[in-house]
């Protein structure tokens, strides 16, 4: 170590968000900032002694670049909106919920709860970080609605209150099948304690207490038959009414069988029934269902476009603004849509200059310029200046809406087929065969125990075992693949990803991330004096694609002599310390149209082109190696909103036999996969946006990428966060072994069933043995579910 | 032996207490969020400097 300098960083990281900072000169009480948002939310807290908040995590807070716009939560002060939003209100204090996406940390935890000492109104603040929202009480006298929502914005909580919120109440959570878990849990406690001076053989002499026993067996087991096990009871009826035989059918008939026997056995004094068996078995079958249910209940998988638009937009009449909530927005209104507002209906622009990212409702990477007079459609949002709109559309008639009047939208769920519902019919009847033969059979022997044989086969082989191995296997599979940032909306999506053999991709968004461009250059080599006047002409304009080229060229020159027009649609020209230099359009450089395969910019340099600017998709770095992989097993397709501009790079990077759609609305993606199923493929689609949207809810699976599970995702089945989407065959074979985990943990309890079976059709079951065998296999299935499961995850290297 | 059958019956009913201490938790809403309670529990009070 010769030299030992030290080297200080020049980078600064912001002491509220982590961030670099660009800037040093953003500084207060000796800390650093990145931007002016970040330190006025650390003044803020500093004010009120609560930078706890920056001692419980490193730069806890989010980066406040991006400043909200002051009058965004106007339409708060609206008393309709309000009245819609709020929970509860008396004369002293109103209750709301707000999401607040951005709840991340600890920090975060503790900043929300202490709201209080922010402002006095604040009475109480309680946060539920799984979902992310925060249950506020405030009294209304000292902050408004309005105010409450600034505040929080203030310190870098905005809540976000979409058009879904509207008037909706909020889903009771349904919490029946825990209750029923914890009922048959109690009961199968106390029977298997009170059936154990019988199991051990209580003296002869006791019979008085042995009938108590018994009946305060069956006692105890009534909650268990008509509560507990009516969660089997529904669906096997719900079943039956669509003519299905679902493997709770056969089941429900266990649990009558096994309790009529029961207590006839009781009644008639001759046994002690099987009360503990038919407890246990209904309490660890709703364990399983329970297991199996549990997902994830921060995530919504049912967004439609209404989470996405506003509450209110601004509407202006006579001169006059004022908030109008989306439903009362009329025909021939004018709209007031600020920048980074999103289109609630489609309209015509009447003033300013609109330039409009539709990547969200079509896939394109690029915003549209549009001028006045020139239609926009709903779902666009606004990256320019503001603009004023006149509605020609209602927000119910618009074009992104009418997508959701598709019929798909409206039918619900289809049935749920699982072949553990074949396996169970088929098991079914090989124990109704059995049954008969030993009934027939002890007809003949002896008659008094041919009923006893009848009861006992059908009590030790109902597919119980089945279902126990399905419902925790499920579940297992669930959560291995969750920790792997893998969230399956339920449990029947695990064998629907089974199955599927075509996998289509959106390209926006999915296999590109974001909206990043590669810009690469190619034409006559630029000095480096040329690139920093290239750099200071494009840093001038707020095109996209001149960003684009700003970001290429680097450092733009230090005070220079500039003059410079820009060309709406066309391009950018200017003086630079005496060069003139355009960049634009090929029509605008050179003055003939060109055919170039995708978003192309020129440059030339006094007069003469130069050479021109390329933008490529930036596509996720993992892409090509899981695309290679995929191709192996499955057929791939990509539709794209986009341009046809990546067709050569696409085509080389899945082969011929892949196909490839560009130009896809909406309605043609749908189109895509319906046409795919009708050739008889399983198709999964991967998409991001509400454009993909139709095609997500047509597919067999419908998985949205995201890239934090915080963001909005269209309705799907699935949800896989971007950083794990190379793992994503790895995902699917994991789903494949889940039938493999059923069929051997099955196999398993069958070897049990015909063990109890051996004692059954002799007639000579004992309660003994039943209440052996059946905990028995009911946790060595556990065990062995939940050790193959592990092991498979194990194996396919996921954590 | 009836002593037995007094302590079954008192044993069922301290059960029975606990069926419903957790049919009450549930109810109220104290297994929605699992994560923000066990962080909750160790913010310090500080005491206050003004």
């Amino acid at each position: 170590m010769s030299k030992n300098s030290p080297i200080h960083s020049t980078q600064l990281a912001c002491y509220h968000c982590g961030e670099t900072c660009r800037d040093t000169d953003i500084r207060a009480y000796e800390k650093h900032f990145c931007c002016e948002g970040c330190k006025m939310v650390y003044e803020i807290l500093n004010k009120h002694d609560m930078c706890t908040y920056y001692d419980l995590n490193h730069s806890p807070g989010q980066s406040q670049k991006i400043a909200v716009r002051s009058d965004k939560f106007a339409f708060l002060d609206d008393t309709a909106i309000q009245q819609s939003l709020i929970s509860f209100k008396d004369d002293h204090h109103t209750h709301i919920n707000f999401y607040l996406p951005q709840m991340h940390c600890s920090s975060c935890l503790w900043l929300l709860e202490q709201l209080h000492k922010l402002n006095k109104g604040i009475v109480n603040c309680k946060v539920n970080f799984e979902r992310k929202e925060a249950a506020i009480i405030y009294d209304h006298h000292l902050i408004n609605l309005r105010q409450l929502a600034e505040l929080l914005t203030g310190i870098g909580y905005e809540p976000y209150i979409s058009y879904h919120d509207l008037g909706r109440k909020k889903p009771v959570t349904d919490r029946k099948k825990i209750f029923r878990l914890g009922v048959a849990g109690f009961c199968f406690a106390n029977i298997m304690l009170m059936s154990f001076p019988e199991y051990l053989g209580i003296d002869d002499r006791e019979t008085q207490l042995m009938v108590f026993f018994r009946y305060l067996n069956l006692i105890l087991s009534l909650p268990v038959f008509f509560y507990s096990a009516g969660e089997f009871y529904i669906s096997a009826w719900n079943a039956l009414k669509q003519k299905f035989l679902n493997i709770d059918a056969p089941i429900v008939l266990a649990i009558w069988v096994t309790f009529a026997r029961s207590i006839y056995e009781v009644v008639t004094a001759t046994g002690s029934g099987y009360f503990d068996s038919m407890t246990g078995i209904v309490f660890f079958m709703l364990a399983g269902r329970v297991l199996q249910d549990s997902t994830h209940r921060q995530l919504n998988f049912d967004r439609d476009y209404t989470s996405y638009f506003p509450v209110a937009v601004t509407r202006i009449k006579e001169d006059a603004s004022s908030t109008v909530t989306l439903p009362d927005i009329q025909l021939n209104d004018t709209l007031l849509i600020h920048h980074h507002e999103l289109i609630p209906a489609d309209g015509i622009i009447t003033r300013g200059r609109a330039l409009i990212d539709y990547s969200f409702v079509t896939g394109e990477t690029m915003p549209v310029a549009k001028e006045m007079g020139e239609i926009v459609y709903a779902g666009g949002k606004q990256v320019g200046g503001n603009i004023e709109v006149l509605v020609i559309k209602e927000v119910a008639q618009s074009y992104l809406t009418r997508l959701w009047n598709n019929d798909l939208f409206k039918t619900g769920t289809s049935n749920e087929n699982s072949f553990v519902h074949g396996l169970s019919r088929w098991f079914t009847w090989v124990v109704f065969a059995v049954a008969i033969a030993a009934g027939a059979y002890w007809f003949w022997q002896d008659e008094s125990r041919s009923w006893n044989a009848v009861t006992a086969v059908l009590i030790i082989a109902c597919p119980c075992a089945l279902l126990l191995s399905n419902t925790f296997t499920n579940g297992n599979i669930l959560r291995i693949l969750s920790r792997n940032h893998f969230y399956l909306r339920h449990a029947t999506v695990i064998e629907k990803l089974a199955g599927i053999n075509t996998i289509v991709f959106d390209k926006t968004g999915t296999l590109t991330a974001g909206t990043e461009m590669e810009v690469v250059y190619d034409g006559k080599p630029i000095t480096p004096q040329i690139r920093k006047k290239v750099a200071t002409l494009a840093a001038q304009s707020t095109h996209p694609l001149s960003k684009g080229i700003a970001g290429w060229a680097g450092q733009s020159l230090k005070d220079p002599f500039l003059a410079f027009e820009e060309f709406p649609g066309k391009g950018i020209e200017g003086m630079v310390d005496g060069d003139l230099i355009a960049l634009g359009s090929a029509l605008f450089i050179t003055g003939k149209t060109q055919n170039d395969e995708a978003s192309v910019v020129y440059l030339s340099v006094e007069g003469t082109l130069f050479g021109r600017f390329r933008f490529r998709n930036h596509y996720r770095q993992s892409v090509p190696m899981l695309l290679r992989q995929l191709q192996t097993c499955f057929h791939i397709a990509v539709v794209s909103g986009d341009n046809d501009g990546e067709l050569p790079y696409l085509r080389k990077l899945l082969g011929q036999r892949s196909e490839l759609y560009f130009n896809q609305q909406p309605e043609d993606k749908l189109e895509v996969v319906k046409s795919m199923q009708q050739e008889g493929k399983k198709v999964m689609m991967i998409g991001d946006g509400l454009n993909d949207s139709g095609a997500l809810k047509q597919a067999d699976v419908g998985v949205a990428i995201t890239d934090n599970s915080n963001n909005f995702t269209p309705a799907s089945d699935a949800i896989i966060e971007a950083g794990s989407l190379p793992q994503l065959y790895q995902f699917i074979r994991m789903c494949k072994f889940n039938q493999t985990i059923v069929m051997i943990a099955f196999v398993i309890s069958i070897l049990y069933n015909i063990t109890g079976l051996y004692f059954a059709v002799q007639g000579t079951l004992s309660p003994m043995i039943a209440a052996i065998l059946m905990p028995c296999s009911s946790i060595s299935i556990l065990l062995i579910t939940f050790g193959l499961s592990n092991l498979a995850s194990r194996r396919l290297q996921l954590s | 032996m009836n002593v037995i059958i007094l302590l079954l019956i008192a044993s069922i009913s301290v059960a029975g207490l606990f069926l419903g201490a957790f049919i009450w938790s549930v109810k109220t809403g104290q297994y929605d969020d699992e994560e923000s309670p066990s962080v909750r529990m160790l913010f310090d009070q500080k005491p206050n400097k003004k």
